[in-house]
């Protein structure tokens, strides 16, 4: 198929009454979006297959019995999708509810505050003793915690370590239920797992469960201020595959590298020395 | 390839193409992110074929790993063109339409018949069998190699031996078709780009072209010699020969970096005059007789054109440390200090300049490499969108410009040949989270790093009588030194391997040969004969 | 794939008994190596790998993981995460006899609470586990010798368990008269390891009539008959085949989902370890039909009696030239594949059943799509069970006219019960669908010690409660859904008059927070909630108000059936719920 027959095959459908047309393929989430819906997704990320786990998207479709995903549902023709109705508003103060008391949110981002706010959501409702998946942070080597504690087991990192990006398996879920976490094989330290240190699980985490050590340690120090870094986008020093890199720098120093998710080269992803080995400009030359 | 030197393809070609070939690249620790490209397109059902010595990380997601002897690679590509030829799987189409020269090669590949492959290579006739099968059966299929083609004494034969092969089945010059030279440094492709080549001006514009040169003079004002200069080995000649007495060194690490280091420091302390301009005062630097500061990476601004022919603007994050300066400042002042009325220009003014003289790169304004992150070139003007793909010229009926020429090219093993005096075959290479000589990687914690070891078989451990760790005396014609001795089930008996990355404590290239390859000028830093003997304990 | 083996390396055992599955393992070549792709492709050997090590050894050590893996071209994380996913693998303890207490709803009724007491201070390994599908023998152990085996012990009491020492179980047996039967009929009654006796007691007759049919003519009889699946969505049998039969591609499978662990439910057990021949024949005119020539029928792990019999009679067919490439001599290939499941209720769920089949965790999918079109391996797969097979061969044998007269115009045929806690008589029943609730109890003998009834659990911990005031209702798909109850798995769980409902939901919750896989918040999350708000609620130490506490159970609720993605966390709260809209005693109000 050419890419102009691939575009002519459409889907038409309505999302809370209004009719929107979309190439066929697209997602629920793709088609609230073309009519200036947005929606919050948490498990959802751009570069990857959707997880489907959070399901703080959900939205009503007519004629289902349960809510479905927007992320991963995909459009039919003739479908009616309405969001914001009671029931999905409900669902998602719930999904939020349950997330933050379960998890340590506080390192999310204004986003997820903002959609805690405007769903009411009270985490706290389920009270002092309620389980949760705290557990001290990993500190194994110079590049990277993890910090398990914010862990929403959206499995992003698992996907970006694995099939989607990576294909390392070095981190898989292990366990069942609420025991399920993010693990190496029988759990050994970082260092002795197949982990490359690419940090492409870092670049999808949503919650700050996995960060570099650099902006881990900074923000324990009360440091790390992102209203004084500035961002430059530029190609990494080391080979020739030409990866764009964004310098976040705070007082002349790289204190983060990250690769944009709209590059269609890396789709966000770098490898050690890209993340990890530029640290040689800004430090080191002093003496 | 056919002129200008880039690889034929874009990356997103490969994930949707149908046969990979990775030969002599390491691509999963040494092009990490192409790898991925590479990874969706075995995800989305291509079949990978690895060639290389060693069963690497590469190799370990092949369907076919062919386990070459260093240095057998023409051997190889030619028994593969010769069974393509024998069961008549050859493109005839575009070999009658596109090519010339195919009747010689037909004839020169003759004696690579996949029993004398297996012979010379090592690898089982029927897996060359199946190479050549697939890859000429194939709807698509992408060629990628790296340095373990170009660092031998024969690196442009090798090229060529597998260029041969995409000429003899059509895999050039359509989308999901081509062949792909890894680039192993940040910008070794815009420099080439740019003339950092003996014998190219920028856009590869022939230097001895009377009329590219004109151009030139007129834009710069100067006249430019009318004769190639030398690629680096030949520059090693002159300083033999008492030739070439200064020498001005940029970004550079040669006393580390090039092949039989002995050899290197003598030729650098026997100069009247060096100059080293780096950002680190680097074990070259140190022999100089004026450093001068440079700002590096991420303290200054310009391009980079990566592996697939795109250029993308790099920018400046930081100052530059101390007295620190721009290589363009550093140029231009001692343009000045020369007498010549030079403005610092910046990095824009630079680029536009070139732009006007590299038809290549002639639509590339900053404006829109900012917008369009990058373009590829060829870019003429500033309305073209960049070019994906290379050679689609090959498959106009009939053909626009020159044919593309078939090269004989003959087996023609390792300079340094095994004896039972140095039996052990030794390839150098690169790790995943370390760079060339370790002045830029040296600087973080890797978790991950392998210091400067010998990478035996596990199988000639055993028969030195040497463990893991143990200390271990190597020596090669040229020269000796010691490392420690790391076990890696990837090698088989006889075969070793150690990586360039730290050259302060295990400096591999006092052992490597500079026997070089007289079109490219590149040292055959893969192919040394060593012996290995067990330290005596103290 | 470059995988980075763990350091440890197998003992001689476990090296052994993964070879013995594999084969030996190849040295490295040093020359050339043949990979990628089909390297990869042997990851569905996974949890035939764990098992066998589990089996011989009774652990998963990282010496045994990091071979498998190896072998199998499997990264270890993944392996581990799948071994750790499955309750019967133990990876975190030397491998020794071990002992699974059921002290799920029935079993709890029957002393399963003494015989964890008399394990508790012995030196025994021993774990709680979930319903075993003993349950018209109450309570149930099911134990593990490495090295010699699992195998189930119903009724057990203190001293057997205390001493590991276990009588061989006794033949199931079928309560009603052998001219009510169809489904039943061969249960206790004709050998089940015996390929002559199936045959002469009707056996493969309804391959012989779905060969003269062809496999279209099989899909319209289905059609006629008005079979729906038994598994507990009532979906018409017939569209199923067909969106097999007429998906695009030429590799397709069939499966029977033998993992019956729907708690208070064991109809399966009893086919698959009384009839198995029947499973087998039912299963290749399935193959036949949808023009798959690849079958596997997964048993839960807690059946070993109802794998070994199947993996038996499978040989003997295949002997028989009844399975191969040319079934029968009429010319189509099927082969057939037991696959065991390893302690997962999820694994039910069918895509969560392709998962494991796969060698993946038993994760379900979203669907769309659905497995007619994009099943185990991502090809058109057809699943029903074990019931649902069994009745298509009375459609092919029998004739699809003579189906559609048994039961109700809406539900045709005959059903199975699974009859269980407080009656005289628990077991099986075949009735016609359509027979009321009373009856079935009547058929049971009626509610335990001549005491009153409370209420019923129909359709096990998924399922809904009713009281006697729904004795009267008809059992079928329509009189059930029109009640707001449900068939279910067809378990028919008793409890009388004297019943405290507080622990029974405390552990109905418990067991969906242990079997959550941990996909998805609403479950993952939700069934904990849900869990410690009973809790709260039964310590007397609620969070605010009993009204609070209701109010969060019904939010719970509704998440997680409107949220979830899959069928468990959908039905986790429905029986609470309907135990709290009845106010059944105990239940919190």
């Amino acid at each position: 198929m050419t890419m102009t027959e691939r575009e002519m095959s459409t889907i038409t459908a309505q999302v809370n009454g209004e009719v929107v047309t979309v190439p066929e393929g697209s997602t629920i989430l793709e088609a609230c979006r073309r009519v200036g819906l947005d929606l919050p997704t948490l498990c959802y990320g751009p570069t990857m297959s959707a997880a489907n786990a959070c399901r703080v998207c959900v939205v009503e479709l007519e004629g289902s019995r349960a809510l479905v995903p927007s992320c991963s549902r995909k459009l039919e023709e003739g479908m009616e999708i309405r969001t914001g109705t009671e029931r999905a508003e409900h669902s998602r103060r719930l999904v939020l509810e349950l997330l933050g008391s379960a998890s340590e949110l506080d390192r999310s981002g204004d986003q997820l505050d903002s959609w805690i706010e405007d769903a009411g959501a009270e985490p706290s409702r389920f009270g002092p003793k309620a389980a949760t998946v705290a557990t001290a942070p990993k500190i194994e080597d110079d590049l990277y915690v993890r910090d398990y504690g914010r862990c929403i087991l959206c499995y992003r990192c698992v996907d970006a370590c694995g099939v989607e990006h990576q294909n390392t398996f070095a981190i898989a879920v292990a366990g069942r239920g609420f025991e399920a976490h993010i693990s190496t094989e029988f759990d050994v330290a970082l260092p002795d797992s197949a982990c490359v240190y690419c940090g492409n699980c870092i670049a999808v985490c949503p919650t700050g469960a996995l960060v570099g050590k650099v902006e881990f340690d900074m923000r324990e120090n009360d440091t790390w201020d992102e209203s004084r870094q500035d961002v430059t986008r530029t190609v990494c020093s080391y080979c020739g595959v030409g990866c764009n890199l964004d310098l976040h720098t705070q007082d002349e120093k790289i204190v983060k590298v990250t690769s944009p998710h709209d590059h269609d080269v890396t789709l966000g992803n770098l490898c050690i020395k890209g993340r990890f080995g530029q640290s040689y400009v800004s430090s080191g030359r002093d003496g | 390839m056919f002129g200008a030197g880039g690889g034929t393809s874009s990356y997103r070609e490969i994930e949707e193409t149908d046969l990979i070939i990775m030969w002599g690249s390491n691509a999963r620790e040494a092009h990490p992110i192409f790898f991925h490209h590479v990874l969706k397109g075995v995800r989305n059902g291509a079949r990978m074929f690895v060639i290389d010595p060693r069963r690497t990380s590469t190799a370990r997601w092949a369907d076919v790993w062919l386990g070459i002897d260093v240095g057998s690679d023409i051997a190889l590509a030619n028994a593969v063109g010769r069974e393509i030829i024998h069961q008549d799987l050859q493109n005839r189409e575009f070999i009658d339409e596109a090519t010339e020269g195919f009747d010689n090669y037909a004839a020169g590949v003759e004696e690579y018949t996949l029993e004398r492959a297996e012979e010379i290579t090592g690898v089982p006739a029927e897996a060359v069998e199946r190479l050549a099968h697939e890859y000429a059966k194939a709807e698509t299929a992408q060629l990628c190699w790296t340095l373990g083609i170009t660092e031998h004494h024969n690196a442009t034969d090798n090229v060529l031996a597998l260029i041969n092969l995409a000429l003899l089945t059509g895999h050039v010059g359509r989308y999901g078709s081509g062949v792909i030279p890894l680039r192993g440094q940040n910008n070794v492709q815009g420099g080439g780009d740019m003339g950092a080549l003996p014998n190219k001006l920028p856009g590869f514009q022939d230097v001895e072209d009377d009329e590219k040169r004109a151009k030139f003079e007129a834009v710069w004002g100067a006249e430019v010699p009318p004769k190639a200069g030398k690629h680096i080995s030949l520059m090693h000649e002159a300083m033999d020969e008492g030739d070439l007495t200064a020498l001005y060194i940029i970004g550079e690490n040669p006393l580390q970096s090039e092949a039989d280091s002995t050899e290197m420091r003598r030729r650098l302390t026997n100069l009247d005059f060096l100059v080293v301009q780096d950002i680190f005062l680097t074990p070259t630097a140190e022999l100089a007789d004026v450093v001068l500061p440079a700002a590096g990476w991420g303290e200054t601004e310009g391009t980079f054109t990566s592996s697939e022919r795109r250029v993308q603007r790099v920018r400046r994050a930081v100052d530059p440390p101390g007295e620190a300066q721009d290589d363009i400042a550093i140029l231009s002042a001692v343009a000045r200090a020369m007498g010549h009325p030079w403005v610092t220009p910046t990095a824009e003014e630079a680029w536009d300049e070139m732009r006007q003289l590299s038809p290549l790169h002639g639509g590339m304004t900053y404006a829109r490499l900012e917008e369009l992150g990058g373009l590829q070139w060829p870019c003429p003007d500033v309305d073209h969108p960049g070019t994906l793909f290379l050679h689609g010229r090959l498959w106009e009926r009939p053909i626009s410009g020159r044919r593309a020429p078939f090269h004989v090219v003959e087996d023609d093993p390792p300079v340094d040949t095994l004896t039972e005096e140095f039996p052990i075959r030794l390839t150098t290479g690169r790790r995943l989270d370390s760079f060339n000589t370790g002045v830029q990687s040296g600087r973080y914690s890797s978790p991950r790093r392998i210091p400067g070891v010998l990478d035996l078989s596990p199988e000639d451990g055993v028969s030195l009588g040497v463990s893991e760790g143990d200390r271990v005396t190597v020596t090669s014609r040229r020269g000796s030194l010691q490392a420690p001795v790391r076990f890696d089930r990837s090698l088989r008996p006889g075969l070793a391997f150690m990586s360039v990355h730290f050259p302060d404590d295990v400096d591999v290239n006092v052992l490597t040969i500079d026997a070089w390859d007289p079109k490219s000028g590149t040292a055959e830093f893969k192919a040394t004969a060593i012996r290995v003997e067990p330290l005596v304990s103290v | 794939m470059d995988l980075r083996a763990l350091l440890d390396r197998p003992t001689e055992a476990e090296r052994m008994a993964v070879d013995d599955l594999l084969g030996p393992s190849e040295p490295f070549d040093g020359r050339v190596a043949y990979g990628g792709h089909e390297a990869r492709g042997q990851r569905q050997m996974l949890l035939p790998a764990l098992h066998a090590v589990q089996d011989a050894v009774g652990s998963v050590s990282r010496g045994a993981l990091g071979y498998i893996s190896d072998r199998l071209t499997v990264p270890p994380a993944e392996a581990y995460g799948v071994a750790t996913f499955y309750s019967l693998f133990n990876t975190d303890q030397p491998g020794r006899t071990t002992i699974h207490v059921c002290d799920d709803i029935v079993c709890s009724q029957y002393g399963a609470e003494d015989l964890i007491q008399a394990l508790e201070g012995s030196e025994l390994s021993w774990e709680r586990s979930p319903c075993l599908g003993q349950c018209e023998r109450a309570p149930a152990v099911m134990f593990h010798h490495p090295g010699q085996g699992y195998g189930n012990a119903a009724p057990v009491d203190s001293d057997a368990v205390g001493n590991a020492v276990f009588d061989e179980l006794p033949p199931s047996v079928v309560h009603q008269d052998q001219s009510q039967l169809r489904l039943l009929r061969r249960i206790g009654r004709v050998d089940p390891a015996s390929l002559q006796a199936y045959r002469e007691s009707g056996g493969y007759e309804a391959l012989t009539s779905a060969i003269e049919l062809g496999p279209d003519g099989v899909i319209s009889a289905l059609d006629e008959s008005g079979l729906k699946g038994r598994g507990g969505a009532a979906f018409p049998i017939g569209i199923k085949w067909r969106g097999v039969a007429d998906a695009p591609g030429r590799d397709k499978y069939v499966i029977a989902n033998g993992d019956e662990s729907e708690p208070g439910t064991f109809k399966d057990r009893l086919l698959m370890e009384g009839d198995p021949f029947a499973v087998v024949e039912a299963m290749t005119i399935f193959g036949y039909a949808t023009g798959s020539t690849k079958g596997y029928i997964y048993v839960r792990g807690e059946y070993p009696t109802a794998e070994k019999r199947l993996g038996e009679a499978i040989v003997m067919a295949t002997d028989a030239g009844l399975l191969g490439t040319d079934v029968a001599g009429a010319g189509f290939e099927f082969d057939l594949e037991v696959r065991r499941g390893a302690g997962a209720y999820i694994c039910g769920e069918e895509t969560a059943l392709f998962a494991s089949i796969e060698g993946y965790r038993g994760e379900p999918r979203q669907k769309p799509p659905f497995p007619t079109q994009h099943g185990v391996f991502g090809k058109p797969t057809g699943i029903n069970n074990i019931e649902t097979l069994l009745a298509t061969l009375e459609v092919i044998a029998g004739g699809a006219g003579e189906f559609a007269r048994v039961g109700t115009e809406q539900s045709t045929g005959p059903k199975l019960f699974c009859v269980s806690g407080a009656v005289e008589k628990p077991g099986v029943f075949e009735v016609p669908f359509g027979t009321t609730l009373g009856e079935i109890l009547a058929l049971a003998g009626g509610v335990r010690g001549g005491l009153g009834l409370s209420a019923v659990l129909l359709g096990g911990a998924a399922g809904v409660f009713v009281d006697s005031g729904s004795l009267d209702m008809p059992l079928t798909f329509e009189d059930t859904q029109a009640a707001g109850a449900t068939l279910g798995s067809g378990a028919v769980i008793v409890f009388d008059e004297n019943c405290d409902f507080g622990p029974v939901l405390r552990r109905i919750a418990r067991f969906f927070r242990d079997e959550s896989c941990g996909q998805c918040v609403p479950c993952r999350i939700g069934t904990v909630r849900q869990s410690e708000t009973l809790a709260r609620l039964g310590d007397g130490e609620t969070l605010g108000t009993v009204a609070d506490e209701l109010e969060r159970l019904d939010d719970l609720a509704r998440v997680m059936t409107d949220a979830s993605i899959c069928g468990l966390g959908q039905t986790a709260a429905s029986a609470i719920q309907s135990a709290i809209r009845l106010r059944l005693r105990g239940a919190p109000a």
